[in-house]
């Protein structure tokens, strides 16, 4: 299988890639890491005629702590994240790295990427969320922040506007005493999640003081569990929190039934993944070394 | 629309320069086999999933099927013909003669890529290091733990 023809622009600088999709218009297609993107060309499903290419852009591929954000070039690929020391200070962060599809789509695939293409199955939307992430974007009108929150406005459909990408990614560091964990249950390593939760909660005293739950390939965009989340927030985080917590996280699942499973069986594992990450989470946030790993079928 | 242009593309494929002119839908994986005749390299599922057609592009393992040519440009390409050296099989090669890591065959060269990546990062890989290097390269033949074990060996061997 190959794409239909399609004319190929190397872009030296994000501004340049920009001003090149706005120019090309509706017919023009940016390609990051290209992991979705190829696949969907060779099938036909996406047929562009012109490929503004990112990725010979120096200087787009970053890791770095500013103040108290990490920040993320736009096509700084999964396994740059997984391996750097910085982002692995926020497991959350590296969780969700290290567990996306295989080593060969980690050494291609890019956050930026992955955060534009909004699939619903997607995997650092979820995480992201959980941290207050910022998407930074650059277009023919300028520069501008977008929550992460409003930025993934349906499936597959991101708040950029025609010519738009983004540019960087910030994400606040945690503060202290915090945990997070990114559990997927998976057929299999290549394959996108049948359900993900991402966890990211902060203690007091014994107390959770405040918790961010998002489920991922259950909805058609990440779903904020806010009823879970409330039943942590003040507790001290035993067996039965987590139990209620999970059931809450279960009845705010809206999967749809496919090859990956029926919505009941989806939604029992958004329970039971639910339950597993906010233990990690929490044993993190107690400053315990906590291996988090995808359960696989 | 007019004829988009082939590109001009300067790449290394196991050590040899080369100079190829790829038209931009051109596959990594079909320019290997079809320009370069290095027919080692194997399409499989052809959708970023069974990772027969993993090579190394400058050092890091990839499904080829799923990188433009144009996007190897400047790089290096290591696929299943540059392993062996001198006429002697790579430890990886060899392991996987005498620990039975092949039965078709069709996977070999992207486990044995898939393998070379992650022992020349970590030569004393655990048992999840190995089973994670290999997520991503299916064997039809379920002949898993022979693959395991071929690559276990591979590593001691390197090692001496």
């Amino acid at each position: 299988m190959y794409p239909r023809p399609f004319h190929y622009h190397r872009a030296t600088s994000l501004e340049e890639a920009s001003a090149l999709v706005s120019q090309l218009g509706q017919e023009a297609k940016l390609l990051a890491g290209g992991q979705s993107l190829i696949p969907l060309m060779k099938l036909r499903f996406a047929n562009p005629a012109h490929l503004v290419d990112l990725n010979f852009i120096p200087g787009a591929s970053y890791i770095r702590r500013q103040g108290e954000a990490l920040c993320l070039g736009p096509l700084t690929r999964h396994a740059e994240i997984e391996h750097s020391p910085p982002a692995s200070q926020i497991p959350i962060v590296h969780d969700c790295a290290a567990g996306i599809a295989d080593v060969q789509v980690r050494n291609r695939g890019t956050i930026g990427g992955s955060l534009a293409e909004a699939d619903p199955s997607g995997d650092w939307a979820a995480a992201l969320l959980t941290l207050g992430t910022t998407v930074h974007c650059l277009g023919p009108s300028g520069r501008r922040e977008i929550a992460l929150a409003d930025f993934i406005k349906d499936a597959y459909t991101t708040a950029l506007e025609d010519g738009e990408l983004i540019s960087q990614i910030s994400v606040p560091l945690p503060p202290a005493n915090s945990g997070g964990a990114y559990l997927a249950f998976k057929r299999c390593a290549p394959v996108y999640a049948s359900a993900a939760v991402a966890v990211q909660l902060s203690l007091d005293d014994g107390h959770c003081r405040d918790a961010r739950i998002y489920l991922a390939a259950v909805g058609l965009t990440p779903v904020r569990a806010s009823e879970a989340e409330a039943e942590l927030r003040g507790h001290v985080i035993n067996s039965e929190i987590m139990a209620a917590a999970a059931e809450a996280a279960r009845a705010a699942a809206d999967p749809q039934p496919d090859m990956r499973g029926s919505a009941d069986f989806k939604r029992q594992l958004v329970l039971a993944l639910t339950r597993n990450a906010i233990g990690i989470a929490a044993r993190r946030a107690r400053g315990e070394h906590v291996e988090g790993s995808h359960i696989y079928a | 629309m007019p004829e988009p242009e082939a590109v001009r593309i300067t790449i290394k494929v196991n050590g040899q320069p080369r100079q190829l002119r790829v038209e931009p839908r051109t596959l990594l994986v079909e320019m290997i086999r079809e320009a370069l005749d290095l027919t080692g390299t194997h399409v499989g599922c052809d959708t970023t999933y069974c990772g027969a057609c993993t090579v190394l592009l400058d050092g890091l393992p990839v499904k080829s099927c799923t990188v433009l040519a144009v996007q190897a440009d400047g790089a290096e390409v290591m696929t299943v013909e540059g392993m062996a050296a001198n006429g002697e099989l790579h430890p990886i090669q060899q392991a996987f003669m005498e620990k039975h890591g092949l039965q078709c065959g069709y996977c070999t060269p992207g486990m044995q890529l898939a393998a070379y990546h992650l022992l020349a990062h970590n030569p004393r890989p655990t048992e999840r290091d190995i089973r994670k290097a290999i997520a991503g390269n299916t064997c039809r033949c379920t002949g898993y733990q022979n693959i395991f074990r071929a690559i276990e060996h591979a590593a001691e061997r390197m090692r001496r």
